[in-house]
């Protein structure tokens, strides 16, 4: 069996607009990801549990609600503290380009605003993969 | 890859990261899987194993959020995979069987993996028993496996489970059809789901009967008829205690070595198999006279019996005398 | 999803026309299309203002009464949104539409570790009725009307809206209070859902039934085909999915033994707009005789007030494109033309830059102005349904019926509304569509002005046009204010009679009395929202949403 990038599409907070998460793990499927999707109104600490059970490689995190940054400074510095720092974390949403290099300073691997073709994020997620292989 | 008697130590101690990296390096295949499972082997064997199966929709999913609920209530450690389908277009997968339990996301004595089938049919993955064998030896006490549950012919979970749980939707006529075409032989527990559709006691009695009717089973075991409402909560502590009832009964069975012996053949089998399988295959695909063969079977100039024979005959030869 | 599918010949001519909701479109009508249709004026028509009022709900519509605006309002504290009131009121707003910040929607007091980051963010904080009575201060609840967009603890929302009204000196008969308050569409589309469906329907009907009762100026619900659309669902399936879900809820009511004539006229509906115009104007004509239709016929309700599809035709939101922004306010005209032309009552545009923030006071004074303009300057007032008559347009309303029509039998042949909702069929069926969509938009199959010639840019190397907007600020200082008074209100108030409401609050959600007259008691006694909508959470528990894909 060949090793499948594993992702998990999260939905962290209280926003219930889950169109672009749902979407997103469709195309990822039919792209050959395995796709694990946590649902709506996730803690942080969820997310973690399930990223850990499952031992994927990849936790997109779907934000419209404008607190990407405090977000994903959070679950980075969970994600250490978990014993997880090998898990890349990317982010799509409404993402405010002027946002993009903070976040990739805290150590997001890749941003997806809102609005990026799925042959973008497809191929952005494999090149996280590519470099070490 | 860290220290190897270090992580299998993390794994004999319940560490959920280290028992899901190793569940990873199974289903890659990966070249020190069979090792580490020879070294966790001996400390499997505790857990009891439940299969839950049925059609798409059923409810399987909600029944195992529910039944964690009522073993956790116990204190069990429950482990739970759940496999999902692999699309045959791509590849992928969306696994998304544990959104129906995610109230146990958090709970550190709750483990669920979820598992693409990758194309094996059957309704689990190749991955899944070998997987079930890691969260024995990580401690759990229960084990859920919930099938792809995409057809009828879901007999691969009588291979792993100790128990059989098969859900049937009421009214749906194809839990019926399901009974009849044979599945009555691996179900232990019936359970009708959605009870309040009005016939579920029409189909609670209907499978009764024809349960009655084919007592074809080999230990002495009843198989139970339980009605549920899952997701109302309805059931599922008479449902766990059905499990339950189940695994002191096999624990008493004045003849436990039969089903058993049964289950670990066809387990052995697989294995024996699968491993002939993939040793015979690379001889096969680095054979430079496979694609002439081919060329001769499209002109016709050979017929495919007689060359299957001469191509595993060569193979027995290389396998005997070596490279 | 926006667009219809155009299929054109090797010299770029239209061959093929089809439309969202799957209708074909010919190149061109005459007299034998109607004639093909069976359409007869008395039957599919009607006069303006008379059944099945497919052309208007009112005999002189706009020129009786323009439509009315609705802007939503409310952020941060309580006191900056009763400021925002006071002088949309001086502006000479007669309606006030409330919005919550997500910890409110969700049942969360401030303080709750899920609140971080979010107290009023995306609308005011509520915690208590202190809140309100800040929120509402000098405002005239008898002559002002406030529409509450909160739906899984609307319950909690109106008791508390009765509250403070109480307080303030006026009964509960003379107010008039319209929460959304529509569960189901939340588990179809906006998320913003807590207890399980049945649980979540019951206090719909609970709430309905109480105002039937209790609240006669009231409108207890307002369901949303806004947001299944916005979700993915087709023009057809927006209409049909409301249909069903107002179904789910008048079932639930009449089932008290409470007869539809009592209440559905008190019932409204919060379409969308955007897509090819023509499809939405057949849709929303389709849609009021249609509602007309059912009530009658299935219902039994013969009042003409009662048969009304009343409702706020507009917003757009998912016709937007974040793409060239700019491009947004022309095509948010468009979308305001068509709701005219379809004798929208009530009307709300969505800000050109709703796809990157909360609108800014200058987008959204655009979106006012844009409304005007058509009223006032384009001539949208001169007749009523100005495209009465029209090959297209009446064969298209149409066959718009028909497909709502099968849109809704499929439902109900799965089983209803609540079952479909359970069991994540509608959901799925969306999610797909919108996933579907998304390809085809990116494929070029559907085209979208500025996003398509965004692609392109790409595809030659050109740096994309990314027109900068002004972002909407997010004040940290909102959750230290809410989370200070709630500290407060929690030293302050009689601990005992919030024990006591609340006691009172659970012996009724576990039996089957109506919730309201104990959540009035609950707000009254200063117990949280969190508090409140707590012991929802532990009589119901929490929905495990179903699979999607």
């Amino acid at each position: 069996m060949e090793n499948k990038i594993r992702v998990l599409i999260a939905k962290p907070g209280l926003d219930g607009h889950d169109k672009g998460a749902k979407i997103v793990a469709l195309a990822l499927r039919d792209a050959g990801f395995e796709v694990i999707y946590t649902g709506l109104h996730q803690t942080l600490e969820q997310i973690i549990a399930i990223a850990t059970q499952e031992a994927v490689d990849v936790i997109g995190l779907s934000i419209m609600s404008g607190a990407h940054l405090p977000i994903c400074r959070k679950l980075l510095a969970m994600m250490i503290k978990k014993g997880l720092p090998d898990i890349r974390l990317v982010v799509g949403g409404v993402i405010p380009f002027q946002d993009i290099p903070a976040l990739k300073q805290m150590g997001v691997a890749a941003v997806f605003p809102g609005g990026t073709s799925f042959e973008d994020i497809n191929s952005g997620m494999k090149a996280l993969f590519e470099k070490e292989r | 890859m860290p220290d190897r008697s270090d992580f299998i130590k993390k794994i004999l101690a319940g560490d959920p990261g280290a028992g899901a990296r190793m569940i990873r390096l199974i289903e890659a295949d990966d070249p020190q899987a069979f090792g580490l499972l020879r070294a966790l082997y001996p400390h499997s064997g505790k857990a009891f194993i439940i299969g839950i199966t049925g059609a798409p929709g059923a409810g399987k999913s909600t029944i195992i959020n529910g039944l964690i609920t009522q073993f956790r209530k116990q204190n069990f450690k429950v482990g739970v995979i759940a496999v999902d389908p692999t699309s045959p277009f791509s590849g992928g997968a969306i696994l998304g069987d544990r959104l129906r339990m995610q109230t146990h996301a958090t709970d550190e004595n709750v483990f669920i993996r979820s598992m693409a089938s990758r194309g094996r049919a059957g309704g689990l993955s190749r991955a899944t028993r070998d997987a079930a064998l890691v969260l024995d030896a990580m401690g759990h006490h229960i084990l859920l496996i919930e099938t792809v549950g995409a057809g009828q012919a879901e007999f691969e979970i009588s291979y792993l489970a100790h128990s059989i749980g098969i859900v049937v939707v009421p009214g749906s006529c194809d839990g019926i059809q399901a009974v009849k075409a044979g599945i009555l032989e691996t179900g232990d527990i019936f359970i009708v789901n959605k009870g309040d559709m009005g016939d579920a006691d029409v189909s609670a009695h209907q499978l009764s009967m024809v349960i009655e009717m084919g007592k074809a089973r080999k230990t002495g075991w009843n198989p139970r008829v339980i009605k549920t409402h899952a997701l109302e909560g309805l059931g599922l502590a008479e449902l766990a205690a059905a499990f339950l009832a189940h695994r002191d009964f096999l624990g008493t069975d004045p003849d436990p070595d039969k089903t058993r012996k049964e289950r670990e053949t066809l387990y052995f089998n697989c294995l024996v198999r699968e491993l002939a399988m993939k040793k015979l295959g690379a001889f096969m695909e680095t054979d430079p006279a496979y694609p002439e063969i081919i060329n001769q079977l499209l002109a016709r100039e050979i017929d495919p019996f007689t060359a299957a024979e001469q191509v595993f005959k060569k193979i027995q030869r290389k396998m005997t005398h070596g490279k | 999803m926006g667009v219809a599918k155009y299929i054109k010949d090797e010299r770029g001519q239209i061959k093929e026309v089809t439309y969202q909701s799957g209708i074909k479109i010919k190149p061109s009508y005459g007299p034998e299309d109607l004639e093909r249709a069976g359409f007869s004026y008395e039957k599919d028509l009607g006069a303006p203002g008379e059944y099945p009022f497919t052309r208007s709900l009112h005999p002189q519509s706009y020129r009786s009464r323009a439509w009315t605006t609705r802007q939503y309002t409310g952020f941060g504290t309580p006191e900056e949104t009763n400021e925002r009131f006071k002088l949309m009121i001086a502006n000479g707003q007669n309606g006030l539409n409330v919005a919550f910040d997500l910890p409110t929607q969700m049942g969360y007091d401030s303080d709750h570790p899920l609140a971080q980051g979010e107290v009023g963010r995306v609308g005011m904080a509520i915690d208590s009725l202190k809140d309100f009575e800040t929120a509402f201060a000098g405002i005239p609840l008898d002559r002002i009307g406030s529409g509450l967009t909160i739906n899984a603890v609307a319950t909690i929302m109106m008791a508390m809206y009765q509250a403070v009204a109480e307080k303030f000196g006026y009964s509960k008969d003379q107010i008039s209070v319209t929460p959304q308050n529509d569960i189901l569409k939340e588990m179809i589309g906006r998320g913003a859902w807590i207890y399980p469906v049945e649980h979540g329907v019951r206090l719909v009907g609970d709430s309905i039934a109480y105002a039937v009762k209790e609240l006669p100026k009231s409108n207890p619900v307002s369901i949303c085909g806004y947001h299944i659309r916005e979700s993915g669902a087709t023009p057809a399936q927006e209409i049909a999915y409301a249909f069903e879900i107002a179904k789910a809820y008048i079932d639930n009511v009449t089932a008290r033994g409470i007869a539809p004539e009592a209440f559905v006229g008190r019932f409204s509906f919060n379409f969308n707009v955007y897509g090819n115009m023509w499809e939405q104007i057949a849709k929303f004509r389709a849609a009021r005789k249609l509602w007309a239709k059912m009530l009658k016929n299935e219902y039994g309700v013969t009042d003409k007030k009662n048969l009304f599809l009343r409702g706020l035709f507009g917003g757009g939101g998912s016709g937007l494109t974040k793409e060239q922004p700019e491009n947004n306010i022309m095509r948010g005209a468009y979308y305001a033309l068509g709701a005219a032309l379809s004798g929208a009552q009530t009307t709300a545009l969505c800000s050109f830059d709703e796809a990157y923030t909360i609108p800014t006071p200058r987008s959204a004074l655009l979106s006012l102005r844009t409304l005007e303009l058509l009223m006032d300057e384009v001539g949208m007032r001169d007749t009523v349904d100005p495209l009465a008559g029209s090959y297209f347009v009446e064969t298209l309303t149409l066959e718009m019926e028909e497909k709502i029509l099968e849109e809704m039998q499929a439902v109900q042949s799965l089983g209803g509304m609540v079952a479909c909702i359970s069991n994540g069929l509608i959901q799925r069926k969306i999610s797909r569509q919108a996933y579907e969509f998304e390809k085809g938009l990116q494929a070029g199959v559907y085209k979208k002005v500025g996003l398509s010639s965004a692609l392109t840019d790409k595809i030659s190397g050109k740096e994309p046009d990314q027109t900068n907007v002004e972002l909407h600020a997010h004040n940290e200082k909102w959750a230290e204010t809410s989370c200070a008074n709630l500290k407060e209100l929690r030293a302050t108030r009689d601990g005992q009679a919030v024990a006591n409401s609340l006691a009172a609050l659970e012996k009724a959600a576990k039996g089957s009395d109506n919730v309201m007259p104990y959540l009035v008691n609950c707000c009254h006694a200063y117990a949280t929202v969190g508090e409140m909508a707590g012991v929802f959470r532990q009589v119901f528990g929490e929905w495990n949403e179903p699979e999607f894909y």
